[in-house]
C-alpha cells in the first residue's frame, strides 16, 4: 500500500507535523526564538552558563573584514565556517586541512582562498539566513572526532540530536554523515540516523532514507555496536539547554570532541520528526507523559535525566533488534 | 481542548451568519446561487394609433400596475412631439397621458414595459365591493337569462362551481337555447365575457372585468383578453371565460381590472391600441440587483455594489484571494505539499487567470528556467546578494519584454499576457530555487517548484471556476464561511496526507 493507515500510525504514537506545531506554539515562546536561531547568541548563552561549546576563533560581521580574515585563516589548518542564522545545515563549510595554497574540505575537494572569501561574503549578505537577512559568519575550531566513531561517519563528524521536552530528554539519535549526504548530518540528504536508547546511549535501530539499515552504507561497519561515550554527561548537557533558553520543546545537537567530550553545536526550536523513524518509536506518548509530569513536580537537571534514563530506557529485546 | 471548542463555536457562528445572509439574499432579494441563472423578461409594447383632427389632443392610456406574479423591470414612453405625464389614480392604478396643442393626421405613440415573473406576495383586498347593478334586459332577455341561471343553479354547489357552469354554458357547443338567445350572433370573446358579467350581476354576484395579455413570444398586434372576476368568500377569484376554468391562464399579464377604459383620445378619431411582445433572457442577478437597489435594501445599499464599477471589478479579483489561501491551507496543512514561498502560488494563480492555464504554466517555466540559467552565470561574478537579486529582477523584466515582442511579431497574442506575472515574486522564486539547487540539488527544486505549480494550478482552477467567482462576488458574506473553514483547518492536528507516506516505514519496520 502506498499510504499508511492513519489509525495504525496513531497507535505507534507518531507525532505529526501539525501536532508538533501546536506543541511548539504552546511551549516555545516566540521571543525566545532568536536565542536559538542565531548560533552566535546560543554559543554566548551556553558559555555564560558554563556549558561546553566548540571554540570560537572569530566572527566576521562586515564585508570589509572579509579580506582581513582571509589572511588570519592562512594560519589555520582546520576550521569551520558557518552562518550564524543558517538553517538546516546550510552554508556550513568544513575545512579539514591544507594542500599547498589551498584548503581541503571534508569531502577531499580543494577550495581556494577566493572560494572562502566568497563564501563569507555570501553568508554576510544573507544567502543562507532565513528571509535573506544580513548575517554574520562564525569561524570555529574543527571538532576532533572521537576515534570510536572512526568508520561510522563518512567525511564528517557524527552528531547526536536529543529532543528535550520541558527539560526532559525524550528521544535521541545519532546522525552519521555519508558520501551521499556530502558530509552533512541531515537525514533527508542521505545521512544515516541511528536511534539511541536513552538509558544507555546504545544503538536501537538505524535508517537511511527511511529504510532500516544494519551497516554503514560507505564503510560497511555494523551499526548495532554503536555506543556513545560520556552518555550521562551528554544527557545532562542537553537537559540544561531548557534552563538556559526557556524553550519547552527543543532539539539539542551535540558532538563529541576527542579531548573535550560533549559540546553543544546548536539548538533548534523546531526540531524535525525523522528522529521517530530512526528510533522506530513515536514521540507523542513521551511528550504527553512529560507534559503531565512537569506540571506536577519540578526537578533538577540531574533528576530529570535520571527520570528519562529510567523511564524511556528500552526493553532489552529491542536493543538487539537492529 | 478548551481552545478547540472555542474555535468550533466561532467557526459555527461565522458559518451560520454567512450562510444565513447568503440565503436571505437568495430567497428574499432573488440573488441567484448559480452564475448562469437567467430570468425570462417580457418586453410588451403598447402601440396607440389615431387620426388627429387638428385640435388639441389628449391621449390617456391605462397602464398595468405591479401585480401578483409579475414585476416591472423598466418602463419607457416614446412620445415624439407630445407632452407626457404619468397620473397616479387614487385606487392605485396609473394612466399615461400624452398631450399636444395641435396635431394632424396619423399619430403613433408607444409605451414599452419590461416585466419578469416574480413570487406572488398574496395581497388581499379587504373591503367588499358594492352589490352589482342588475343589467337592463328587455322582458324576453330577462326571461331566458333567469331560466338559464335557474338551470345553472340546480347543477352547481357554490359560487365557484356556479361561475364555472355559467361560463361553460356560454361556450358549450351546441349552445343551449337560452344561451344562444342571450349571446345573439356575436360570439366574439369580449362579448362572451361581457354577457357572463351581465348574468353574474343578475345573479347578484359582485363581479368585474379583468383585461390583460397572454404572453406569447413574438406575437404582434394582439388585443387584450377579457377575463371574469367574481367576489367570493372575501376574495376576488378570476375565471377564464374561454375555457371556463378558475385561475389566471399561464403567462398572463393583467393590464387592468374593473370597468376602466383602456384608451381615451380627445381630439382624434379611429383610435386603437394594440400590443406586441417579445421574450428575452436576462441574468437573474442583474434583475435582482436592480430591484434591490430600487427598494434600497440595506444589504445591497451598503455593499460592494455601492462602489463605482471600476472598484467593483477590482474586488472581483480581490475576493478570489481568500479562495486561493484556502487552497494553499488545504494543500499545506491537510496534504502537506511543500511549496516555494507560502503564498507565491496564489500570485501565480492570479496571473494564470489573465494568461490562461497552459500558456501560464509554459510562460512560468520559460521565465523561471531562463532566469535560473542566467542566475547561475551571475553567481560567477561574485556579487552581493542584494546586487544579485536586483540583477535577476532586471533579467526577468528583460525576459518578459523579449517574450512579449517576439510573440507579438509571431502573432501569438496570448503570450503578451506574460506581463501579468508578478516580477519581484518571480525574481525571488528564481533566487530561492537556485539556492535550493546548490544546497539540496535539483530534486528538491523539482519537488518545491512542482508543488508550487500544482498548488497554483489548483488555486487557479478554483478561482477561475465561474460558480466560485459568482458566489464570491455576489455573496461576499460567504467569506465568513471560508473563514470558518480556515479556522477549522488551522486547528487540525492530525496527520498530513504526505506524512502517511513519509512515516509508512514506521509500520513496515515493526
Amino acid at each position: 500500500m502506498f499510504l499508511a493507515n492513519p489509525f495504525r500510525l496513531r497507535e505507534t504514537g507518531l507525532l505529526g507535523m501539525n501536532e508538533r506545531n501546536t506543541f511548539i506554539a504552546r511551549y516555545n515562546e516566540r521571543r525566545l526564538y532568536p536565542l536559538v536561531d542565531d548560533k552566535l547568541k546560543t554559543k554566548m548563552l551556553a558559555e555564560k552558563h558554563g556549558l561546553a561549546v566548540a571554540k570560537l576563533y572569530d566572527v566576521v560581521r562586515e564585508q570589509h573584514q572579509v579580506e582581513v580574515i582571509g589572511k588570519t585563516l592562512e594560519q589555520l589548518d582546520s576550521f569551520v565556517i558557518k552562518p550564524s542564522r543558517g538553517s538546516g545545515g546550510k552554508g556550513i563549510k568544513v575545512i579539514v586541512g591544507r594542500r599547498g595554497d589551498n584548503w581541503v574540505k571534508a569531502s577531499g575537494d580543494e577550495v581556494t582562498r577566493l572560494d572562502i572569501t566568497r563564501h563569507i561574503s555570501n553568508i554576510l549578505s544573507g544567502l543562507y539566513s532565513l528571509g535573506g537577512k544580513p548575517d554574520v559568519a562564525m569561524i570555529e575550531a574543527l571538532v576532533a572526532m572521537d576515534p570510536q566513531f572512526e568508520g561510522l561517519s563518512y567525511e564528517g563528524i557524527p552528531d547526536i540530536r536529543i529532543i528535550v521536552f520541558c527539560g526532559y530528554p525524550v528521544m535521541s539519535m545519532m546522525r552519521l554523515a555519508t558520501h551521499v549526504s556530502d558530509g552533512k548530518a541531515n537525514l533527508h540528504q542521505g545521512a544515516v540516523g541511528v536511534g539511541l536508547d536513552l538509558g544507555a546511549g546504545k544503538a536501537l535501530f538505524a535508517v537511511q532514507y527511511n529504510r532500516p539499515c544494519k551497516l554503514h552504507p560507505d564503510t560497511g561497519l555494523p551499526l548495532n555496536t554503536l555506543a556513545i561515550p560520556h552518555w550521562h554527561q551528554l544527557m545532562c548537557l542537553a537537559a540544561s539547554c531548557y534552563e538556559i533558553t526557556g524553550l519547552g520543546y527543543l532539539g539539542a545537537d551535540i558532538v563529541i570532541d576527542q579531548q573535550r567530550g560533549p559540546l553543544i553545536m546548536e539548538l533548534n526550536a523546531r526540531p524535525g520528526l525523522s528522529i521517530q523513524i530512526a528510533n522506530n518509536i513515536g514521540l507523542s506518548p513521551r511528550i504527553r507523559r512529560i507534559a503531565r509530569e512537569s506540571k506536577q513536580v519540578s526537578r533538577s537537571v540531574e533528576e530529570r535525566v535520571a527520570y528519562s534514563m529510567r523511564e524511556f530506557c528500552s526493553e532489552p529485546s529491542r536493543v538487539t533488534a537492529v | 481542548m478548551e481552545e478547540k471548542i472555542k474555535v468550533y463555536v466561532v467557526a459555527a457562528l461565522l458559518a451560520v451568519i454567512g450562510i444565513s445572509i447568503a440565503l436571505y439574499k437568495h430567497f428574499a432579494l432573488g440573488f441567484p446561487l448559480l452564475p448562469d441563472a437567467r430570468t425570462e423578461v417580457w418586453t410588451v409594447e403598447a402601440k396607440v394609433e389615431f387620426q388627429a383632427s387638428g385640435v388639441p389632443v389628449l391621449v390617456s392610456l391605462a397602464l398595468p400596475y405591479e401585480q401578483d406574479g409579475v414585476a416591472i423591470l423598466t418602463e419607457n414612453f416614446t412620445t415624439p412631439g407630445f407632452g407626457f405625464s404619468q397620473i397616479d389614480q387614487p385606487d392605485g392604478s396609473r394612466r399615461a397621458q400624452w398631450t399636444r396643442r395641435e396635431a394632424d393626421g396619423k399619430q403613433t405613440l408607444y409605451y414599452r414595459i419590461q416585466v419578469y415573473p416574480a413570487t406572488p406576495d398574496q395581497k388581499t383586498e379587504t373591503h367588499a365591493p358594492t352589490p352589482p347593478v342588475p343589467p337592463e334586459y328587455d322582458s324576453a332577455q330577462a326571461a331566458s337569462a333567469s331560466a338559464l341561471l335557474d338551470e345553472i343553479h340546480t347543477v352547481s354547489a357554490n359560487t365557484e362551481t356556479f361561475v364555472t357552469q355559467l361560463l361553460r354554458a356560454l361556450i358549450s357547443d351546441p349552445l343551449s337555447q337560452n344561451a344562444a338567445f342571450l349571446l345573439g350572433d356575436n360570439r366574439s370573446q369580449p362579448h362572451v365575457a361581457n354577457t357572463a358579467l351581465h348574468l353574474l350581476s343578475l345573479a347578484g354576484i359582485p363581479n368585474r372585468i379583468v383585461r390583460g395579455l397572454e404572453l406569447e413570444d413574438g406575437r404582434r398586434r394582439q388585443n387584450l383578453v377579457d377575463l371574469v372576476e367574481v367576489w367570493d368568500e372575501g376574495h376576488w377569484k378570476v375565471f377564464d371565460p374561454r375555457t371556463a376554468r378558475p385561475g389566471l391562464p399561464a403567462q398572463f399579464m393583467v393590464w387592468r381590472r374593473g370597468d376602466v377604459s383602456l384608451l381615451d383620445v380627445e381630439g382624434g378619431f379611429d383610435s386603437k391600441a394594440s400590443f406586441s411582445m417579445l421574450k428575452s433572457y436576462r441574468p437573474t442577478r442583474d434583475i435582482a440587483l436592480s430591484t434591490a437597489k430600487d427598494n434600497r435594501a440595506a444589504l445591497v445599499d451598503f455593499s460592494i455594489y455601492a462602489l463605482p464599477i471600476e472598484e467593483q471589478a477590482a474586488f472581483k479579483t480581490i475576493l478570489l484571494v481568500p479562495i486561493g489561501t484556502l487552497v494553499v491551507a488545504i494543500f499545506r496543512i491537510l496534504i502537506g505539499l511543500r511549496t516555494s514561498g507560502t503564498f507565491m502560488p496564489i500570485l501565480i494563480a492570479l496571473a494564470f487567470i489573465q494568461t490562461t492555464l497552459l500558456w501560464g504554466l509554459l510562460l512560468f517555466l520559460i521565465v523561471v528556467g531562463a532566469g535560473l540559467y542566467i542566475r547561475f552565470h551571475l553567481a560567477r561574478l561574485n556579487l552581493l546578494m542584494l546586487g544579485r537579486i536586483s540583477a535577476v529582477v532586471t533579467v526577468v523584466i528583460g525576459l518578459m519584454s523579449g517574450i512579449s515582442i517576439l510573440s507579438f511579431k509571431l502573432g501569438l497574442y496570448q503570450i503578451l499576457t506574460v506581463t501579468f506575472f508578478p516580477m519581484i515574486i518571480l525574481s525571488w522564486t528564481i533566487e530561492r530555487m537556485s539556492v535550493l539547487w546548490e544546497e539540496e540539488g535539483p530534486r528538491e527544486v523539482a519537488i518545491q517548484g512542482g508543488g508550487s505549480l500544482l498548488v497554483a494550478t489548483a488555486a487557479f482552477l478554483m478561482m477561475s471556476n465561474s460558480l466560485v467567482a459568482h458566489l464570491t462576488f455576489n455573496f461576499p458574506e460567504l467569506l465568513m464561511v471560508q473563514l470558518a473553514v480556515i479556522l477549522l483547518i488551522g486547528q487540525y492536528t492530525g496527520y498530513r496526507l504526505m506524512e502517511l507516506r513519509r512515516f509508512r516505514p514506521m509500520l513496515e519496520n515493526r
